[in-house]
């Protein structure tokens, strides 16, 4: 199975090259792609440094347009997909079906892969996508069991990669307005998912308050961290009783299911977090690598390093085991 | 300016888990009584629950076309289990009816046929709808995220394509694959005892200082708020808008009917209709903020709205 891994800046991507990663993906510093956080992403000459870092030592790069186009400013996104072709990214992993159909027709060559943010679930959607947009790969929304994924490959003419680590979406991804219903920016047309500019902490007595827009996501006591206020991952009322009603603050980690992911017959394994800095890709790219070679006992020391390292140091296998539902 | 044409109301379906004969009763009266043109329904939000209404699909069917309704039914909003899309691929196989696609599944396996496009599906640009209308899409209803500015392009674009705007109810705004609903009372998808059905209206979900903000319905989160888009109805008519979707919520449906009917034929003002709405739909806050670009929470009073539409 391949190692996909993220890359926010520059100096992230030529450590997830030299940390061993199969492919890098990053994406533009606009509203094109779904981490359009400041301070991140890559001017087109930074693109184009990155790509040939990488090609030198027979690594490829994915270029992330995965936001949907907002009517009337349809240009930003043709003109981003134009130039990561130019700069010869070796895949697009592309959203928005307006999107898709304009890089299918003007560029039948370049390999198209469905981003997890089309939320293509199961066999007739893939089959859509391949047929409709000729997509190599389709990035699998984190909604399915390893016994859906394993049923599913073998239905479809089209590639498969799955989250393997990092951020963790509890609702289906690019299917999600709750963000936009409280703070006005989307994470579909802008990019941006409980955004910093919108997110308050505040002090009630000796309790911390996280806020996003006008509502509170959490308080935490005295004794507890407080966290980011990340809205499906804040504690809420629901009746007489509170608390996490979505997730708990915890982070993805399917490690212990590689086996089982690269029987399914999933092509490969992608790193969430283009957001982290270099350190951490670095040290999770290095460690998933070396998981992916080891026997399965062996594991469990590498797996060690990568929790600790995780968001909220707890984690979980997500919708890929079926008693998280 | 472009015409002045009049929207025709459309009834989408009931997202909630009703039980069979109050999911029935409902749509007898809408037969009888309610001027909506179009009437979307249908299981769309948990493949669980689909046998508690499919006992009465067909009467409620015959009942609604002996009324002169015009129906659609409504496919799957999130499709992961072998069941389930053999569900979607049978009933449009089998369909005499057209279906509304919420689901990526539904859109591939109807290319060709003449099909309604849901407000889940993702349609942002005037692209996409293309892309839609080409494999055979001829009504699309555009997400509740939508502002007036892309709605406005969207349709300027495609003159010809039906477009229909979420105009009153609360808003779908996730789907999980995991049930917050079933969770929030100690059990799980799997196990669920379809514990949703206690709330006919969605189980509201407040922060810790006690404000409003979402409710669950099963694997589903809503909006607390209720979009109302009622002082919006003219510049929507102006931009050529098709259908006005009704989202049923679980008050009196026939008389928000009415009151949209009123408000779209010039018989009633849209300070009065909101003034009704609020005695039709008691105690539910409404929302407009998506239409005008602001956080989908906020209410846009109306004074602002023509100052707005003026400047």
């Amino acid at each position: 199975m391949e190692l996909i891994c993220p890359a926010g800046t520059p100096s992230a991507f030529r450590e997830a090259v030299d940390a061993g990663a199969d492919a890098v993906y990053c994406g533009f510093r606009d509203e094109t792609n779904a981490r359009n956080f400041p301070g991140l992403n890559f001017s087109r000459p930074e693109l184009k440094d990155s790509i040939g870092y990488a090609r030198k030592r027979g690594v490829q790069t994915f270029v992330a347009l995965n936001t949907f186009m907002r009517a009337g400013h349809e240009q930003l996104w043709y003109e981003a997909a134009d130039d990561a072709v130019a700069l010869g990214a070796d895949a697009l992993i592309l959203a928005d079906f307006g999107l898709m159909a304009y890089v299918a027709d003007k560029y039948p060559d370049q390999r198209l892969h469905v981003s997890v943010q089309a939320s293509a679930s199961n066999r007739d959607a893939i089959q859509f996508l391949v047929e409709a947009f000729g997509a190599k790969r389709v990035v699998l929304p984190r909604i399915l069991t390893v016994q859906d994924i394993a049923r599913l490959t073998r239905q479809i003419a089209c590639e498969v990669e799955v989250f393997a680590f990092g951020g963790l979406c509890v609702m289906a991804e690019g299917r999600c307005s709750l963000s936009s219903y409280a703070t006005g920016k989307s994470p579909n047309m802008n990019g941006v998912c409980s955004p910093a500019s919108h997110v308050k902490y505040r002090r009630d007595g000796d309790t911390m308050v996280s806020e996003l827009g006008a509502y509170t996501i959490n308080r935490f006591g005295p004794d507890e961290a407080s966290g980011y206020p990340t809205l499906c991952k804040g504690r809420f009322e629901i009746g007489e009783t509170h608390g996490y009603a979505f997730e708990d603050p915890v982070s993805l980690d399917v490690v212990d299911h590689i086996d089982a992911l690269r029987e399914a017959g999933v092509s490969a394994l992608k790193i969430e977090g283009r957001q982290r800095g270099k350190a951490y890709v670095a040290e999770v790219v290095s460690s998933l690598k070396k998981a992916l070679s080891a026997e399965p006992a062996e594991r469990s020391a590498l797996v060690a390093r990568l929790r600790a390292m995780s968001e909220g140091q707890r984690t979980t296998s997500g919708a890929y085991d079926k008693r998280w539902r | 300016m472009t015409n002045a044409h009049t929207p025709a109301l459309s009834l989408g379906p009931v997202y909630y888990l009703w039980d069979g004969p109050k999911w029935r009763d409902f749509y007898f009266r809408i037969a009888d009584e309610a001027p909506v043109e179009h009437v979307t329904l249908g299981e769309t939000v948990c493949s669980k629950r689909q046998h508690f209404t499919e006992p009465h699909i067909a009467e409620v069917v015959e009942r609604l076309e002996a009324a002169g309704k015009k129906v659609t039914l409504s496919t799957l909003a999130m499709v992961t289990l072998e069941r389930e899309s053999r569900h979607v691929r049978d009933l449009i196989r089998d369909s005499a009816h057209p279906v509304e696609a919420n689901d990526l599944s539904a859109l591939g396996l109807i290319a060709g046929r003449a099909h309604s496009i849901g407000p889940l599906v993702n349609v942002y640009n005037a692209a996409t709808a293309r892309v839609l209308a080409a494999r055979g899409a001829n009504n699309i209803c555009l997400p509740p995220e939508l502002p007036m500015n892309s709605i406005e392009k969207i349709v300027a674009s495609l003159p010809d394509l039906s477009f229909e705007v979420f105009a009153f109810g609360r808003m779908p705004l996730a789907i999980s694959a995991r049930c917050a609903h079933a969770r929030s009372k100690g059990l799980t998808k799997d196990n669920c005892q379809f514990i949703c059905g206690e709330e006919p209206d969605g189980l509201p979900l407040r922060t810790l200082d006690r404000q409003s903000f979402l409710v669950l319905n099963g694997v589903q989160t809503m909006s607390n708020s209720c979009v109302v888009l009622l002082g919006e109805l003219q510049a929507l008519s102006a931009a050529g808008i098709a259908r006005v979707r009704l989202s049923p919520q679980d008050c009196d449906m026939v008389a928000v009917a009415a009151i949209y009917r009123a408000v779209l034929d010039g018989a009633m003002d849209d300070g009065e209709a909101i003034a009704r709405l609020s005695d039709v739909y008691p105690g539910a806050v409404f929302s407009n903020g998506f239409y005008h670009q602001q956080e989908g929470a906020a209410w846009i009073a109306r004074g602002r709205n023509a100052a707005l539409g003026q400047g």
